[in-house]
C-alpha cells in the first residue's frame, strides 16, 4: 500500500515490468534542450525520466556523466533556470519525472523551497545519492511527504538484508538498485555475480519494486535487468547518444528503438 | 568534550557522513571498528614504536632565538618538518595503514595536493608491503614534480585527476570514485581532517601526538604545559588539529589558524574558506565551503598546493563558528616573505604551507612574555622551485 500518491506510485501500480527509465542531464547538450528531450522520450515509449541537476563535483558518476555536468554548467545551467524550463512541462509531458542530483545545490536553494517549487512544476520525486537516510528522516521526509514527493533510495550489492528492509520502509516509489558496486557508466554487460545479486533482491519480496541502474546500456543488458527486476535506468549510454546530436528528436528515437524495438 | 565529535559524527553544526549508499558499507565498517582498533594495546604499542623508531618522534620543540628577538616575544617551533618524509602527514598515514591492516585490507588509495600526503602514504605502503595508488590533480603533478618522483620510487602508482580544476579537490573526487568501485579489499587513507565521519576524528587522533608532545616539552622548557598562542596553517586542517587537540578545552590557550588568501581575499584567486565560505556539503561532510550562490564548488587558489582546497575540516568550521579558534587569511606574498625570513634568521627552509602560519607573526602584536608555538608542519625542499622563482622576481 503506497503512502504517497504521485505519478511514480501510479505508474508502478499499473505496470510492474519492463519499466524503462532514462537519465538526462539538465542543460545538456544545449542549455535549453530539456523540453525537447523529455517530450521525445515520452513519445518514444519511455516510462519515466530522471533529470540530472548538474554539480561541480559529482563523485558517484563516471566520466560520461561528469562531462555532461561540466558542459551543462558551462552552458549556464542553474537550479533556478531548471525550474523555469520545467514551468509548463506538464502541458506536454505526463510520465513521472524525478530530479536527481547532489545535496549541496539543494541545500543552498533551501530544502523547503526546493520541494515546494519541484511539486509546483510537476516533479514526482528525487534521487539525492549523498543525502544519508538518517538526515532524510530527520530533516527532509516530512517536507517531501507534504508535497507527495518520493525520495528514491539506493541499494548496492554490499547493502545488508537488514538495511535493505530498512530502506524499503523509508522509501515510497521504487528502490534504485546499483547493479555493480561501481560508479555510473563504468561497466558493460551484466556478470553472473550481478545476476545473483538481482535474484537475491527479488527473493526479499520487498514492498517497493526494484529498478536496476548503473551498467545498463543496450537491449541485452536491459533485458537481463528486466528478467530480475521491474525495470532499469539508462544514463551514460543515453548521454553518449545525444552528446553530439544535431537532431535530438531523431537521435532519441533511434536510441530508444534499440532498447525497446517497435514491432 | 565540547569540541569533540558527537555520537552522530558531528562537531556542532558540521560533520556527518554524506556519502552515497555505495560507500556506506566501507565507511560503516570503519566507523564501527576504528576506536576499538586504535585503543587496543597491541595497536598502540606498534604505532608508538613506529612513531619513535621510523618517524623519529618526538619532534623537537625549538625556541627560535632570532625570530623571537625580531618579534619581541617567545616563538617556539614544533618541528614536524624533521619527521621522516618531511611533514606531519606521516603521523596519520602510519596510523591508518595499521588500521587498514587490522581491517584485513591489502590495497591503499589516497589523494594528494602538494604530494606530501601522497609521499607519506607511499612510504607506509612500502613499509607494510601494500599496493598503493595515489590520485593527484594533473596541475599539481606538474608543479610538484619531485614528490611525484618520490612516490614512484617508493612503488606507488600516481594517477592524474583530469577533471575540474585538476587539483586536490578533483584528486579527492577520483579517490572516492575508486573506492566506490573497489569496496572490499581497499582502504582509503584520507590525508586531512575532512571526509565523512569517522575520518575527521580518526585523523585528528593520529595527529594529536603533536600537541601531546608539546605539553610535556613546554612543561620542560617553560615550566608550564600551556602556551599563550598556538598557530598552524589550515588547508583541510590536519596539522592544526594535531597542534590544537590537547588544548581544545584549555580556553586560556589562543588557537590560531592561518588560511591561504592567495592573491588576496577578494581577488577571486583565494582559498580563505572561513571568510569566503558558507555551510555546504562536499566530500562526505557538512562544513564551510567556498561555493557559488547556486551551490557549485568554487575552484580555490593558493601558491601552496597543500592549502589549495575549497573547504576546511568540519571540526575547524565548528571552532570558527564557536569562536574557539581565530582564522587569519594570509596572502601568497605574506607567506613567501615569512618563509624567506625563517631561512635567513633560523636556517630553516619551511614548506610554503607552514610559512602561512609564520606570517601570522606580522598580524598580531604579541606580548614580550607570551609563549607562541608555531607548528612548522613541513619542510620546504619540495618548494625550492617556488622559492627560486620568487627570489628571481624580487631581484628584477
Amino acid at each position: 500500500m503506497n503512502k504517497l500518491d504521485n505519478r511514480i506510485t501510479r505508474l508502478f501500480n499499473k505496470k510492474d515490468q519492463r519499466i524503462l527509465s532514462i537519465f538526462c542531464t539538465a542543460g545538456f547538450p544545449g542549455l535549453n534542450d530539456l523540453k525537447t528531450v523529455l517530450e521525445s522520450l515520452e513519445k518514444n515509449g519511455v516510462d519515466m525520466v530522471e533529470i540530472g541537476i548538474p554539480f561541480s563535483d559529482p563523485v558517484a558518476d563516471g566520466e560520461t556523466i561528469q562531462e555532461s555536468n561540466k558542459v551543462a554548467l558551462d552552458n549556464g545551467m542553474t537550479l533556478e533556470l531548471l525550474f523555469e524550463q520545467l514551468a509548463d512541462i506538464r502541458k506536454t509531458v505526463s510520465i513521472p519525472l524525478l530530479l536527481m542530483g547532489y545535496l549541496n545545490p539543494v541545500m543552498q536553494y533551501g530544502v523547503e523551497r526546493f520541494c515546494k517549487k519541484a511539486a509546483s512544476v510537476g516533479i514526482d520525486g528525487f534521487i539525492i545519492p549523498d543525502l544519508p537516510i538518517v538526515e532524510y528522516a530527520e530533516s527532509y521526509k516530512s517536507i517531501m511527504d507534504v508535497h507527495q514527493l518520493s525520495n528514491i533510495l539506493l541499494v548496492s550489492p554490499q547493502t545488508s538484508e537488514e538495511r535493505i528492509r530498512f530502506i524499503d520502509e523509508q522509501t515510497d516509489g521504487f528502490i534504485y538498485m546499483v547493479s555493480s558496486n561501481s560508479i555510473t557508466g563504468k561497466s558493460s554487460g551484466v556478470s553472473d555475480q550481478q545476476v545473483a545479486y538481482f535474484e537475491r533482491m527479488k527473493a526479499l519480496s520487498l514492498g517497493n519494486p526494484g529498478i536496476i541502474g548503473f551498467g545498463i546500456s543496450d537491449r541485452t543488458t536491459f533485458d537481463t535487468a528486466c528478467a530480475s527486476a521491474s525495470g532499469a535506468i539508462i544514463g551514460s549510454a543515453f548521454i553518449r547518444a545525444i552528446k553530439n546530436s544535431e537532431n535530438l528528436e531523431q537521435d532519441i528515437q533511434q536510441f530508444i528503438e534499440t532498447i525497446i524495438p517497435k514491432n | 568534550m565540547k569540541y569533540q565529535v558527537d555520537e552522530r559524527g558531528y562537531y556542532g553544526n558540521f560533520g556527518g557522513a554524506f556519502i552515497p549508499e555505495m560507500l556506506y558499507h566501507n565507511v560503516e565498517e570503519l566507523r564501527y571498528n576504528y576506536l576499538k582498533i586504535i585503543e587496543d594495546p597491541d595497536f598502540k604499542k606498534e604505532f608508538n614504536q613506529l612513531l619513535k623508531d621510523y618517524v623519529g618522534r618526538p619532534s623537537p620543540l625549538y625556541k627560535a632565538p632570532r625570530l623571537s628577538d625580531r618579534y619581541q616575544t617567545n616563538v617556539y617551533l614544533k618541528r614536524e618538518d624533521l619527521n621522516h618524509t618531511g611533514a606531519h602527514k606521516v603521523n596519520n598515514t602510519l596510523g591508518q595503514i595499521l588500521v587498514a591492516k587490522r581491517l584485513g585490507k591489502n590495497k591503499i588509495i589516497a589523494e594528494t595536493g602538494a604530494g606530501q600526503h601522497g609521499v607519506a602514504t607511499a612510504t607506509v605502503c612500502a613499509l607494510m608491503g601494500m599496493e598503493c595508488i595515489v590520485y593527484m590533480g594533473a596541475i599539481d603533478i606538474e608543479r610538484q614534480k619531485p614528490n611525484v618522483e618520490r612516490m614512484k620510487l617508493l612503488g606507488a602508482k600516481v594517477v592524474p585527476a583530469m577533471s575540474g580544476s585538476q587539483t586536490l579537490k578533483d584528486a579527492t573526487n577520483e579517490a572516492m570514485r575508486h573506492w566506490i568501485g573497489n569496496p572490499t579489499d581497499t582502504h582509503y587513507i584520507i590525508g586531512s581532517v575532512v571526509g565523512p565521519h569517522p575520518y575527521p576524528d580518526m585523523v585528528a587522533r593520529f595527529q594529536a601526538v603533536i600537541s601531546k608532545e608539546m605539553r610535556f616539552q613546554l612543561q620542560e622548557q617553560t615550566g608550564s604545559e600551556l602556551p599563550d598562542h598556538i598557530i598552524a596553517c589550515v588547508g583541510g586542517g590536519s596539522n592544526a588539529m594535531g597542534a590544537f587537540y590537547h588544548y581544545l578545552d584549555e580556553e586560556s590557550v589562543n588557537l590560531i589558524g592561518a588560511e591561504a588568501a592567495g592573491l588576496g581575499i577578494h581577488s577571486g584567486e583565494s582559498a580563505a574558506t572561513t571568510v569566503l565560505g558558507k555551510s555546504g556539503v562536499l566530500h562526505g561532510s557538512k562544513t564551510m565551503l567556498m561555493q557559488t550562490p547556486d551551490g557549485q564548488v568554487i575552484e580555490p587558489y593558493s601558491i601552496s598546493a597543500g592549502l589549495d582546497y575549497p573547504g576546511i575540516g568540519p571540526v575547524h568550521a565548528h571552532l570558527c563558528e564557536t569562536k574557539r579558534a581565530t582564522f587569519y587569511p594570509i596572502t601568497d606574498e605574506e607567506a613567501m616573505k615569512a618563509g624567506m625570513l625563517l631561512c635567513k634568521l633560523e636556517g630553516i627552509i619551511p614548506a610554503i604551507e607552514s610559512a602561512h602560519a609564520l606570517a601570522v607573526l606580522d598580524k598580531i602584536k604579541f606580548k614580550a612574555s607570551d609563549v607562541v608555538v608555531i607548528n612548522l608542519s613541513g619542510r620546504g625542499d619540495k618548494d625550492l622551485a617556488t622559492y627560486i622563482k620568487y627570489n628571481k622576481k624580487n631581484l628584477q
